[in-house]
């Protein structure tokens, strides 16, 4: 427990002291956060109605595909799981304690855009306030283990950014964010489905904040808890301690099982 | 009775084809200082990370105070000390996050004081990436022997570091060797390795080409002793038939100077040649071959004992 402790607060500080994660985690998602609320409202009235959620998500999106993988993949190459195996801090900890540090700092950025998006804005405020914690650590656990996934089985940075990006900007573009799942064309949202960040806004639409999910809200629910589990167990068994010693448990492309759930959820339409 | 710290049987590492470590064999006992040394690409590094739980052996054993390195490293993880050649630690921590964090994975109380004792004492709360090469390597040091390990693995550990820094390791080397610690020590530093080690091993090619204290590594060279002598009349005689083993001689300043094969019957041929002549000997120098011209000589030749 004391290792643990020691290990949180250190992993919790680096996400601040860490320019590039500071950047990723607070300054990228509120910034767009506000240039949203003052911009987008003016083109499309709509799109207020679901600000909190979409902004939540663009927060996880950003802080995780693009702030988990890079720095697991550097930190293999530089050797310093080498320094950690060597001074007995188990693979679990080096995975589990960032992706936890990191939730804690989502969840101060959706504090910040739930609290002040009603006031500056006059978004409006989740319903249910329960589910909408639920859904909301839902899609961090999913698009957290995906990312911890793609830093573990990444073989270089250059890599890392191109696995992120097949994540990142699709959830961008489709993902309801700024274009309402309902209003994509049918086949485009067979492919929607597949991706956290829609499961995520479906859930929070139809559970948190007073609107119809265009599926089931909480068979997405489950789908994102699924699909993290899942990714997270994937990226313990791939765990590789250095980037020299190439022996893993399995080949890489195992982790594409992670995205099973989703593609379940496509196809079955729960 | 001590029993080995560390046997290697018959150890084997290979990279696809490349055959980094060919069947060695060696032990090293308890409290015991042990140089690895060899040329770049020689295996030192192979065989330290095998023993250190980081590869696997593609054949024979290695085994550290008994327990095998690869499958047992929970055991593992808390006896032995490491400080890497190639290893790192997060840009953003700071020694003592270093030390607090690395104490608690070890489950040993944090021992700060380490940091003052290496010179870290003012570079506390520095980030890792603001700390020099040197300031680096000295808190690798103090993650390495923090926990109080029986076997301590340093791999090139003075490399990058000044003069006065390299004194005070060691001096802590000696000092952790006093308290019972074994230590394996690979170095490319031969007068590190012949001031601290009790043997030495020295790898080529993969291969175990020597092993045994500096003493007898250098006495079984073929490198020649340069015996230095500075009479008050000057009288010996420079001829390389004079004395019995001189190979070659040389004048240098006011010293006659003899290249000597087998020095017992050198000097005392010497001595003699001064007790008949009436001169007075002011001075005698002996230098035996150091264990750098030792390693160069089998080193160049490829040797295989």
């Amino acid at each position: 427990m004391k290792a643990f402790i020691a290990h949180f607060n250190f992993e919790f500080l680096n996400g601040i002291r860490n320019k590039y994660l500071l950047l990723l985690t607070y300054l990228l998602p509120l910034g767009f956060y506000l240039m949203m609320g003052f911009v987008m409202v003016e083109i499309n009235p709509l799109f207020l109605g679901g600000m909190i959620p979409a902004m939540v998500i663009f927060g996880i999106l950003s802080a995780a595909l693009l702030g988990i993988p890079d720095p697991l993949v550097t930190a293999r190459e530089k050797g310093i799981f080498r320094s950690y195996k060597i001074n007995g801090v188990p693979s679990l900890a080096i995975l589990l304690i960032p992706a936890l540090s990191t939730v804690i700092h989502l969840i101060i950025v959706a504090v910040i855009i739930t609290a002040t998006a009603p006031m500056l804005f006059d978004a409006p405020q989740p319903v249910n306030w329960g589910p909408y914690l639920v859904v909301f650590l839902a899609g961090a656990a999913a698009l957290v283990g995906l990312s911890v996934l793609i830093g573990v089985i990444s073989q270089s940075s250059r890599i890392t950014v191109l696995w992120s990006q097949m994540v990142y900007l699709p959830s961008m573009m489709l993902g309801g964010l700024m274009i309402p799942y309902g209003l994509l064309p049918e086949s485009v949202q067979r492919i929607a489905r597949i991706l956290p960040a829609t499961q995520a806004m479906n859930a929070f639409n139809g559970l948190a904040m007073g609107g119809t999910a265009d599926f089931s809200a909480w068979g997405s629910v489950i789908t994102l808890l699924v699909g993290g589990v899942l990714a997270f167990i994937l990226a313990l068994f791939l765990f590789s301690w250095d980037s020299r010693n190439t022996t893993r448990k399995a080949h890489p492309l195992l982790g594409l099982l992670a995205l099973v759930p989703y593609l379940v959820q496509a196809l079955i339409g729960l | 009775m001590s029993h080995p710290a560390i046997e290697v049987v018959d150890f084997t590492k290979k990279y696809q084809d490349f055959v980094a470590v060919d069947g060695i064999n060696f032990t090293v006992q308890e409290g015991e200082i042990f140089g690895l040394l060899g040329p770049n690409g020689a295996g030192k590094t192979s065989t330290l990370e095998c023993l250190e739980g980081l590869r696997q052996p593609d054949g024979g054993s290695v085994r550290v105070a008994g327990i095998i390195p690869d499958s047992e490293f929970h055991k593992l993880k808390n006896i032995i000390g490491v400080q890497l050649q190639s290893s790192s630690l997060p840009d953003s921590i700071t020694p003592l996050e270093a030390i607090k964090l690395f104490s608690a994975y070890h489950k040993v109380e944090p021992r700060f004081e380490l940091l003052d004792r290496l010179g870290l004492g003012t570079k506390n709360n520095a980030q890792f990436y603001e700390l020099s090469t040197g300031q680096q390597r000295k808190l690798a040091l103090a993650l390495a022997i923090m926990h109080q390990p029986r076997v301590l693995f340093l791999d090139e550990p003075t490399a990058g570091l000044d003069v006065s820094t390299r004194s005070l390791l060691h001096q802590m080397i000696k000092e952790l060797q006093e308290e019972g610690t074994t230590i394996i020590l690979a170095t490319h530093d031969m007068a590190e390795a012949e001031g601290l080690s009790d043997r030495v091993a020295i790898l080529l090619n993969g291969k175990l080409v020597k092993t045994g204290s500096p003493l007898e590594i250098t006495a079984t060279g073929a490198g020649l002793t340069k015996i230095s002598v500075r009479t008050r009349s000057s009288s010996l005689p420079l001829a390389v038939d004079s004395f019995p083993a001189v190979s070659h001689t040389l004048s240098q300043e006011e010293y006659q100077v003899y290249f000597s094969t087998d020095i017992g019957p050198t000097v005392s041929a010497l001595i003699e040649f001064l007790d008949r002549s009436d001169d007075t000997l002011l001075d005698l120098r002996i230098e035996r071959p150091s264990l750098e011209d030792r390693f160069l000589e089998i080193t160049n030749a490829g040797e295989r004992i």
